[in-house]
């Protein structure tokens, strides 16, 4: 062994330790547990651990509440990244007109809701969003529209949930689209403008070609994140009104730290992992096909 | 020429209203928390407390006896755990991440490559796959409701070791291998040469992996069953459950554990936000 490679395992080796331990080891563990019935009993005494092959698979296809939180989190998804990208998108494209002064202050004041705590944020929104008392009924009451129950209504839980994620986490993506938006060259904005380009035709075929691939990036990460939602809904409505926000994770929460299923919750957590893992595929193909990667 | 005038008032109007519609929940949430008890719940909604008070602080952190029993929210225990746990796992996490990140970059050994790509591939594994089998791992090794239980699974810091790594590649090899001719030792090379230049990337994952300790909830939330080893997010989202009505004490609840990151990224923010802009930059 040279002195550099003494050097590089002396430097890798802790981290990769731990990383084998808290990570990849019960990565595996995860698939193992998926096909046994481990349960309370379990825990108190590993005899009684059965194999059941797909059994928990096959189980959770016929539980209701499982569709209904497959669903709820593809709803957040769909509804949700649409939503985040756009707002990121939007203020960055705002920031990046040279016209607009300032410009350092708004955008670490715009990126402040990012590094705050989910759950403290959430309970300040829950009270935004109360029906009677909530600041946002009262500045609907001002333009004339009558108190909306936000968290109450099963059809208005998630986009309420949604406007509070969307307002946590837009900051991140503004910044990460300011810094393309200002690797894109001036000159060809400028040379479509002098061939008559008009705003929209400038943002379509030079804007949008130049930060593809970091639009691209950002809205693979922001899927794996909305698949993930467990906190806001927690926080916010407990799952509810009529389980309308119980989320995979939740469910999953709920199965294994609650009823101590963790067999069926381990199942959970794999249906989670390959819905990240199809849908990260299917935008890397889409990516690949349009060159952006 | 007036329209041309004009337009750098409008575009900055609008990016300012923009900003006070997205800063406006954080100053409600602390002018809310210094409101009289109930008032917050009071038609019509009151913006501005009516007297300053500081009695939801009061009641949130003051340990107090009511009828011979001792009572307090743990808030106070709670601050010294998060903090404690976040400054432990940002310590050990950066002593952990940063020299391997360098050894990713620019030290050669047999199966880095093979490493790297197996890093870059499990970003896609999202932890809570692993976190049900690691509850029964740290059950067994008595991890579960310590310190340790939280703070281990944090400094697993796949992302920090490629954040480092791609820092690291700027520094031309030509410096370091002046160094090695020179006859500096590879640990000496990294401390003296490496690491100063590293400075501001090191200072940008410091608030990120505190942050995220700081705020991290779920897996706090299962490992740790003993209250008084409740971080905030845990002790907040436990107390709201209870105090869902009492808007005033749990926007307090809220300030004291917003407070403490907001200010910290505000001082920081320079570093923070370079570190996004060029990192993003790469790729």
């Amino acid at each position: 062994m040279t002195r550099q490679e003494r050097a590089a395992w002396l430097f890798t080796a802790p981290v990769l330790a731990i990383i084998a331990l808290v990570f990849v080891l019960p990565t595996s563990l995860a698939l193992a547990l998926s096909v046994t019935d481990y349960s309370i009993y379990a825990l108190a005494d590993w005899s009684n651990l059965r194999f059941v092959g797909l059994g928990n698979f096959t189980e959770l296809l016929s539980t209701p509440l499982f569709w209904r939180a497959l669903g709820n989190t593809m709803l957040f998804a769909g509804i949700g990244v649409p939503m985040a990208i756009g707002t990121s998108l939007f203020t960055a494209l705002l920031l990046d007109d040279v016209t607009v002064r300032w410009k350092p202050l708004w955008r670490v004041l715009l990126f402040a809701p990012y590094v705050t705590s989910v759950v403290a944020t959430a309970v300040v929104w829950r009270i935004l969003f109360n029906e009677r008392f909530g600041l946002i009924n009262r500045a609907l009451g001002a333009i004339g529209i009558a108190p909306v129950d936000w968290l109450g209504d099963p059809h208005l839980s998630i986009p309420a949930i949604l406007i509070f994620v969307t307002w946590k986490i837009f900051g991140y993506n503004m910044i990460v689209f300011t810094a393309a938006l200002s690797a894109v060259p001036g000159e060809l904005i400028e040379a479509a403008r002098l061939d008559g380009a008009g705003r929209w035709g400038r943002f379509r075929h030079v804007t949008l070609p130049a930060i593809g691939p970091t639009l691209l990036l950002a809205t693979v990460m922001s899927v794996a994140g909305f698949l993930q939602i467990f906190a806001e809904p927690y926080v916010m409505t407990q799952g509810g009104p009529a389980q309308s926000t119980t989320t995979v994770l939740y469910f999953m929460f709920d199965e294994g730290f609650k009823w101590w299923n963790l067999g069926q919750a381990s199942a959970v957590a794999f249906i989670l992992f390959l819905m990240i893992l199809a849908v990260t595929l299917v935008q890397t193909r889409i990516g690949r096909r349009y060159e952006w990667l | 020429m007036a329209v041309r005038r004009l337009r750098p008032l409008l575009s900055t109007a609008l990016v300012a209203a923009i900003t006070a519609l997205t800063i406006a929940p954080l100053l409600y949430m602390v002018v809310v928390s210094f409101m009289p008890r109930g008032e917050s719940t009071t038609l019509p909604t009151p913006l501005w407390p009516s007297h300053w008070s500081g009695e939801n602080y009061y009641e949130l952190l003051v340990r107090r006896s009511i009828d011979g029993a001792w009572f307090d929210y743990r808030i106070v225990p709670a601050l010294v755990n998060s903090l404690a746990i976040a400054a432990i796992a940002t310590a050990l996490g950066l002593l952990l991440t940063v020299p391997a990140g360098y050894a990713f970059a620019k030290l050669r050994f047999r199966g880095r490559a093979r490493l790297l790509q197996i890093l870059i591939g499990s970003l896609i594994v999202p932890g809570q796959v692993a976190m049900l089998p690691l509850f029964l791992i740290f059950k067994e090794l008595g991890l579960v409701n310590s310190y340790a239980g939280v703070i281990l699974p944090s400094l697993a810091g796949i992302f920090a070791i490629l954040f480092v790594r791609q820092a690291t590649l700027a520094i031309p090899d030509e410096m370091i291998d002046a160094a090695r001719i020179d006859g500096a030792g590879e640990v000496r090379i990294f401390v003296s040469i490496v690491l100063p230049l590293l400075t501001p990337i090191v200072v940008t994952l410091a608030l990120f992996l505190f942050l995220g300790s700081w705020n991290d909830f779920l897996w706090p939330l299962i490992v740790l069953a003993d209250q008084h080893l409740y971080t905030l997010p845990v002790a907040i989202a436990a107390i709201g459950r209870e105090h869902a009505a009492d808007g005033e004490l749990m926007m307090a609840a809220a300030v004291v554990t917003t407070m403490p990151v907001l200010l910290l990224f505000l001082a920081l923010q320079r570093y923070y936000l370079t570190g996004l802009l060029g990192g993003s930059i790469k790729g």
